[in-house]
């Protein structure tokens, strides 16, 4: 979340689409109520089905699934069409003005740059033009035909209602008032906010409808304000915390990139991450990447990690450039028989992953598999499943019991980068033991038998530093949490010019801030991000519990800490003028007093932007310190385009010639069937949660009291459509897609209603993906397998929410 | 047999009132199972608590686990209404919270073990184990370890052992896990972050 849970009562419009946000994230509704309670706030809801949340908003707006960027692209050519913009903030926090090389162009529904082959793009031609300084040039008065705000607004030109209609579903009159709801917070002292989940991220474009939202909330002036921002209600405790240390292919903790094959020496690596800027009021925050590279090589292998052997650079593992081994990659290198061994740690991929099938018929070709949780699932039971014959499986299962939640001590952090200290409260049962632990003791033993026998490349194992336990031989948190906060290494004096003053740190203290990180090998910090969750003295600020409440807003500064550096909403400092005057003097999350800034912890201590001197443009983490609504980071072009899923009842796109997104990857193995507008799979489906299940359900399955309440598989479909199918409430049915099928309780319902898309009538169904074979019984099993192997361009997450199938009786 | 009120209402429901009733007692069952929820305020009252965080959804819910002074156990989880965000409320599953503690009958105990071809589970100690995954970690990667590409550039990964999981754990478990793989040169890494 750029802010945070509390943080939803100041919003004065909540555009709630790809969430369910009153069943799936429920306390985190009450403040989307309390919004409507005190500012008189209007809910809207944006779904393909009417659920819990929508019955609570003042209005429900159906859209077929995976059709998203049509929906907002449309938003934003209202929002140019009528004039709805903020022109102060647009002008000045974005990269509206910039101009763009002359060699980029859209055509088709391809950005110039594609290799059909290889289904990627060239970025070459998505760059600015740039002057003798190396500064963008810009167009102050947005008139040039090249500057971002002209080729946006061409670009979404073609986004018309009539042509955003029969693509979503969505009737004009819904879109319009959508529109002009949603677009009438582009002023000075209205907010706007968009909460999402895995609505929008389950999807081949996933990236790009959030880039789309991202783009509507700087052209209204939305971001970086209280009550704004682009706002994930993410689903698991820990998931931002678990995506910052980067358990993750593509980066290293605290977001750092992880390395390139051609990256082959520190000095290259650091050159290709650390962003240039030529503009004086740039802050390009990431110019300090090199000190937050060195403090992590430093963390790891400490004294081993010397600026002769370029800080152990070598010993991490390099991906060839350009390539991925994400979840599905995993897959399907396991399929082919290349993966040998896996650990699945509190997860249950057997369910979860998308297409069963497949990832079923993988877990059999490994030779062993290190199982590590509170409960046993379909993964670790993978050997003795529906039509598995454990005599014909060679993999060695190790299942090891860990500790639950609330019998260990550690932090954990929410959506709202909320880092909170929970304590332990009792002893895990019989032989559990923390992941923590138990990741201490496999790679105590790995260690052990490297330095015992020697073996291939053993160094970066061997001199890891890997002291993290207490004096009893346990898992330490608390030394590992200051660990990932850092030390310094030596005897420092940080001199502050600004305010004159020197301050002394001895060797082994904790450092305060990452401000202190250096790149010369000084430092150590295992995750820069969370450094100054402890302060210099070692008190740790996770843990803290003050109510107080200065600004009124709820920002709640003493309770826990947040990254980074406590700042409650990032990019605040555009939610005040260029002179630093907050923009909505009703909610002053921040104001320039002249000398220095009051209210949340600032984006950096320089003055605001009207100083040309001393003053820095608010998107400090951006290269060009702007909002960017011209994004050419992203794989599928610098403005997000409308494609279709990869299964969809289309055979056209009827914005361009490309059906689906073509920088997406496509899996071929025989499992990896696909089935678009084929008449036998004639129905949109998407999967969803339920209040009382959490994600595989590997967890709330096994409770009594939420089994009860939620027992078994169903399928939701529409009385309209179950009246032509013959199928009554309560029958049991097959659902199936070209890959597999799933048996289930049907729901007749009014919640799924059917879509008028180009003409056509198209039906979509709907089911949850909690339940699995091993428990209970009779519940069903996963619903992932109708799910194809196929994500998003930039992160690979899987299309869990668009794909075709049939219903029938059974 | 012990019959707390909420089992009370369960195993009324799933076999049928005028069943539960015969079976268990018009009038004892209830009765025993108020009798029961004055007993537990008292121990409430008298525990000591600690504070924790919810495990399910990323809003972070505020939980307070009663333990019981003399077992050490956790009798009693509820929010925390000193706590800002969730002022005290829960959703279904976290006021279900305490049965993930180990008075779920189905929580995992001790380390289990299933052999090639085999068609169960079997307990082995925590040593064994060990020694058994260090070896096929230790083989494995030893055997797949791929110290050039097909273009001769260094990369040094194993690409024979993948790793998933968990946004379900501790910060620091996170962590210790992240740069272990890394340690190990593993490429294969990810969680439900991406799923």
């Amino acid at each position: 979340m750029t802010n945070h849970y509390i943080d939803l009562k100041n919003s004065d419009v909540i555009l709630i689409m790809g969430s369910n946000a009153a069943e799936h994230h429920p306390i985190a509704f009450k403040w989307i109520l309390r919004a409507k309670e005190q500012n008189g706030a209007r809910l809207i809801h944006v779904d393909p089905r009417y659920t819990r949340t929508s019955a609570r908003c003042d209005y429900h707006v159906p859209l077929r699934s995976g059709t998203d960027i049509a929906f907002l692209g449309g938003m934003i050519h209202y929002i140019l069409g009528n004039d709805k913009w903020f022109k102060d903030y647009v002008l000045n926090y974005t990269n509206a003005s910039f101009i763009v090389g002359q060699d980029f162009y859209f055509k088709d529904g391809l950005f110039s740059g594609y290799d059909t082959k290889a289904r990627k793009y060239s970025k070459d031609t998505w760059v600015f033009e740039k002057d003798g300084k190396g500064i963008p040039m810009r167009d102050m008065t947005l008139t040039h035909p090249r500057c971002v705000f002209q080729l946006m607004k061409k670009h979404y030109s073609r986004y018309t209602m009539e042509k955003v209609s029969s693509i979503t579903g969505v009737s004009k009159e819904d879109l319009t008032k959508v529109y002009e709801e949603y677009s009438a917070t582009g002023v000075k002292d209205k907010a706007g906010t968009e909460c999402y989940a895995l609505g929008w991220t389950h999807h081949t474009t996933g990236s790009q409808i959030i880039r789309t939202m991202s783009i509507v909330q700087l052209l209204l002036g939305n971001m970086g304000i209280c009550g704004g921002g682009v706002n994930a209600l993410r689903g698991e405790p820990n998931v931002q915390g678990s995506t910052d240390h980067a358990i993750l292919y593509n980066i290293l903790p605290g977001y750092l990139k992880m390395p390139a094959a051609s990256q082959d020496t520190l000095a290259k690596y650091v050159e290709k991450n650390t962003p240039k800027s030529s503009d004086p009021q740039s802050a390009n925050y990431y110019q300090n990447y090199p000190k937050f590279f060195v403090s992590f090589l430093k963390a790891l292998y400490g004294d081993k990690a010397t600026a002769e052997n370029g800080f152990a650079y070598s010993w991490l593992p390099k991906l060839d450039d350009g390539t991925a081994t994400s979840l599905m990659h995993l897959f399907d290198e396991m399929y082919k028989g290349k993966i040998k061994g896996l650990f699945a740690v509190g997860t249950d991929p057997a369910v979860s992953s998308p297409n069963t099938t497949k990832v079923r018929k993988a877990l059999e070709n490994l030779d062993w598999l290190v199982g590590e949780n509170i409960f046993d699932n379909e993964t670790y039971c993978f050997w003795k499943g529906p039509g598995v014959d454990p005599a014909k499986v060679k993999t060695e299962v190790f299942l090891l019991p860990a500790s639950a939640s609330m019998e260990k001590e550690g932090s954990q952090s929410n959506s709202g980068r909320w880092v909170q200290w929970k304590y332990k409260a009792a002893e895990a049962p019989d032989d559990a033991i923390p992941v923590g632990e138990i990741t201490i003791k496999i790679l105590d033993a790995v260690k052990a038998l490297y330095a015992k026998e020697g073996g291939v490349f053993p160094e970066p194992i061997l001199n890891l530093k890997w002291d993290y336990k207490d004096s009893k031989g346990r898992f330490d948190s608390l030394k590992v949490a200051k660990q990932i906060n850092g030390h310094f290494l030596k005897d420092t004096v940080i001199e502050d010019k600004a305010k004159g003053t020197k301050t002394e740190f001895k060797k082994g203290q904790l450092v305060p801030t990452f401000g202190m990180l250096a790149d010369d090998g000084s430092t150590a910090s295992g995750n820069w991000v969370m450094a100054g969750s402890f302060d210099a003295a070692g008190v740790n600020k996770m843990a803290k519990r003050g109510k107080e409440d200065p600004t009124g807003l709820g920002l709640y500064p003493n309770w826990s800490y947040a990254w980074p550096v406590n700042r409650r909403i990032i990019y605040n400092r555009a939610s005040c003028d260029i002179n630093g005057k907050p923009y909505n003097p009703k909610r002053k999350l921040l104001e320039w007093t002249g000398d220095t800034w009051v209210g949340d912890v600032p984006d950096g201590p320089w003055p605001p932007q009207a100083d040309r001197q001393k003053g820095k443009y608010p998107f400090i983490m951006k290269q060009d310190g702007l909002g960017a609504l011209f994004g050419p980071g992203m794989a599928e072009g610098p403005f997000p385009e409308h494609y279709e899923p990869l299964e969809g009842p289309l055979s056209k796109n009827p914005l361009s010639g490309q059906l689906i997104n073509p920088a997406i990857k496509i899996f071929n193995s025989d499992l990896d069937k696909v089935a678009n507008a084929d008449e036998k799979f004639p129905y949109v489906c998407t999967t969803y949660s339920c209040t009382e299940h959490w994600c595989s359900g590997a967890l709330t399955r096994w409770q009594a009291w939420l089994l009860e309440a939620m027992p078994e598989l169903y399928v939701e479909i529409g009385d309209q459509l179950a009246k032509e199918k013959g199928i009554e409430n309560g029958q049991r049915v097959r659902v199936s897609s070209v890959r597999g099928n799933v048996e289930c309780v049907a729901m007749v319902t009014k919640r799924f209603r059917p879509f008028l898309v180009e003409g056509k009538t198209v039906h979509q169904v709907g089911l949850p993906f909690n339940y699995g074979w091993l428990h209970p019984k009779d519940g069903g099993d996963s619903t992932n397998f109708l799910t194809p192997t196929v994500g998003d361009a930039n992160t690979f997450c899987p299309e869990y929410k668009a794909f075709m199938v049939n219903v029938t009786k059974i | 047999m012990e019959i707390t009120r909420r089992g009370f209402l369960t195993l009324s429901g799933a076999l049928g009132s005028g069943v539960a009733l015969s079976s268990l007692g018009v009038n004892l069952g209830p009765a025993k199972a108020y009798a029961a929820e004055i007993n537990k305020m008292q121990r409430v009252m008298t525990a000591k608590q600690v504070t924790t965080v919810c495990c399910y959804c990323s809003v972070g819910c505020g939980l307070i686990c009663s333990v019981d002074k003399n077992t050490g156990k956790v009798f009693n989880i509820e929010g925390d209404p000193e706590h800002p965000i969730n002022e005290g409320s829960l959703c279904a599953k976290g006021a279900g919270f305490f049965d993930l503690t180990e008075a779920n009958k189905y929580r995992l105990r001790k380390v289990l073990y299933r052999a090639p071809m085999s068609d169960r589970w079997e307990e082995k100690n925590w040593d064994w184990a060990l020694e058994r995954i260090a070896r096929l970690v230790k083989d494995t990667r030893d055997k797949g370890f791929v110290s050039k590409n097909a273009k001769g550039e260094v990369v040094n990964r194993c690409e024979t052992i993948g790793h998933l999981g968990s946004s379900n754990v501790d910060n620091e478990e996170c962590w210790l896990m992240s740069v272990a793989c890394r340690s190990m040169g593993l490429v294969y890494i990810d969680h439900q972050a991406r799923v």
